[in-house]
């Protein structure tokens, strides 16, 4: 007999109404303090000032709105333990059109386990209603060409067409420098998940 | 930042599939693609330390105060505790965990909840606390009823409340479901149902704590979570044991 450990919780989805115990204000709860959380960057935080927005799509192309996003990421200078800068959001996409957005500063190259660089990008975590277990993902940056050529976890992705699904494009909103990062669950354009 | 091993593997055998279409909602939202296997970076092996702008309010794991209008809420009283550990045991301190559920009637507070059951204008459905340094935590709320939801016909979601943990590090985080000991709604759930082992299954049930009850005022359901655990880093210089 193998070596047994204890067995991990198993993941269910979070349904419907995730937003109650996340997100109260979405929900239309006035519980607590309002929480911004999808806004990371805020008064002198060092560092590109960016927005990124997409759709989640389902596999009949339709969008997701009842999706919730989470987003960690490193700071400016490409650290996690910044305590000016949480490196953490959350966001929901609108009821209406099912569009998100988070505020933040583009992070830095990362280290690598064996010393080589990871290009610049963002990790998220997608959960909703139908979702079972909360799907693994990552954001690169389309102005960061040469990086995300030479980048480890893109290039672990055999299909290398499926590589350009993980890079949002950049453009101007608003005035805001915004990168357009939708993720579609099915089918076409099948956005890479991670098992990490 | 301190070079720290890496988390096992997901067994993804304890995990329900994405695709699971007794559950109606995941055939459209389920990858058709593999998950691609990669190694753990140090941003994945890192995590936020998620203690809301302002700390935690007192009545925030008090679900039967934290939405008062003046009264409590209406319901069976229950104390819901439990201890977070890794998959080696240990506990997991100081982590957050978030909760949300329907009232005793099973009717969400939230806008996109039409049921028929009423509201409950003392209960608001939503709580949060941190786990101590042995990683035990508590709450206190109401127990949730069933309700029903169109699935196949109209299917009923036994009693549960969400959960999120975010654990000390983002690959172990986790968002499922805490059901109660002998509800005969659980095996008739596809949502539960997406589970494919029953062991698996058994561990999102609570169980009855007779020993933790509060006299005369709440009983109490014993819920242990766990997660992912973190290796050593054999053949490295070790910064940390166990």
């Amino acid at each position: 007999m193998p070596v047994a450990y204890l067995k991990e919780t198993p993941s269910q989805t979070a349904g419907p109404y995730v937003h109650i115990g996340t997100l109260p204000a979405v929900a239309g709860l006035p519980v607590r303090s309002q929480e911004n959380l999808s806004v990371l960057a805020s008064g002198s935080v060092p560092g590109e000032r960016i927005r990124i927005t997409g759709v989640v799509w389902d596999g009949a192309g339709h969008p997701v709105k009842d999706a919730l996003l989470e987003l960690w990421q490193a700071d400016a200078a490409g650290r996690h333990d910044n305590p000016d800068f949480p490196g953490f959001g959350r966001a929901a996409a609108d009821f209406a059109t099912g569009a998100f957005s988070f505020e933040t500063v583009k992070p830095g190259a990362l280290p690598w386990r064996d010393g080589r660089t990871q290009a610049p990008h963002v990790c998220l975590l997608i959960f909703a209603r139908g979702i079972n277990i909360h799907l693994h993902t990552r954001m690169y940056f389309s102005d960061e060409a040469e990086a995300n050529a030479a980048d480890p976890m893109l290039k672990s992705i055999e299909h290398a067409g499926r590589r350009t699904t993980l890079v949002g494009e950049r453009g101007t909103e608003d005035g805001v420098v915004t990168y357009r990062f939708d993720i579609h669950l099915q089918g076409e354009n099948e956005t890479v998940f991670f098992d990490v | 930042m301190a070079e720290t091993g890496d988390f096992n593997r997901r067994d993804r055998k304890s995990h329900p599939p994405a695709f699971t279409p007794g559950y109606k909602t995941s055939v459209l939202r389920a990858p058709r693609c593999a998950l691609v296997s990669v190694e753990q970076g140090v941003g994945e092996k890192a995590g936020p330390i998620f203690v809301p702008r302002g700390g935690l309010d007192p009545l925030d794991n008090d679900l039967i105060r934290n939405f008062s209008q003046g009264g409590e809420a209406i319901g069976e009283r229950i104390v819901v505790h439990g201890r977070v550990l890794d998959e080696y045991a240990r506990p997991v301190p100081n982590t957050l965990i978030e909760v949300w559920q329907a009232n005793a009637g099973g009717r969400y507070r939230h806008k996109n909840d039409s049921y028929l059951a009423p509201l409950d204008p003392n209960f608001g459905g939503t709580g949060r606390c941190l786990t101590n340094a042995e990683g035990r935590y508590f709450f206190r709320t109401i127990r949730p009823g069933p309700y029903p939801w169109r699935n196949d016909g109209s299917d009923w979601r036994p009693a549960h409340i969400h959960f999120s943990i975010f654990g000390e590090a983002f690959v172990q985080r986790l968002i499922s479901q805490l059901y109660f000991e002998g509800d005969p709604l659980i095996p008739l759930c596809p949502i539960v149902n997406t589970i494919p082992d029953p062991a698996a299954v058994d561990r999102l049930v609570a169980r009855l704590d007779m020993g933790q009850q509060m006299p005369f005022d709440a009983l109490a359901y014993r819920f242990d979570i766990v997660l992912r655990g973190r290796r050593q880093t054999f053949f490295e210089n070790k910064r940390e044991g166990n």
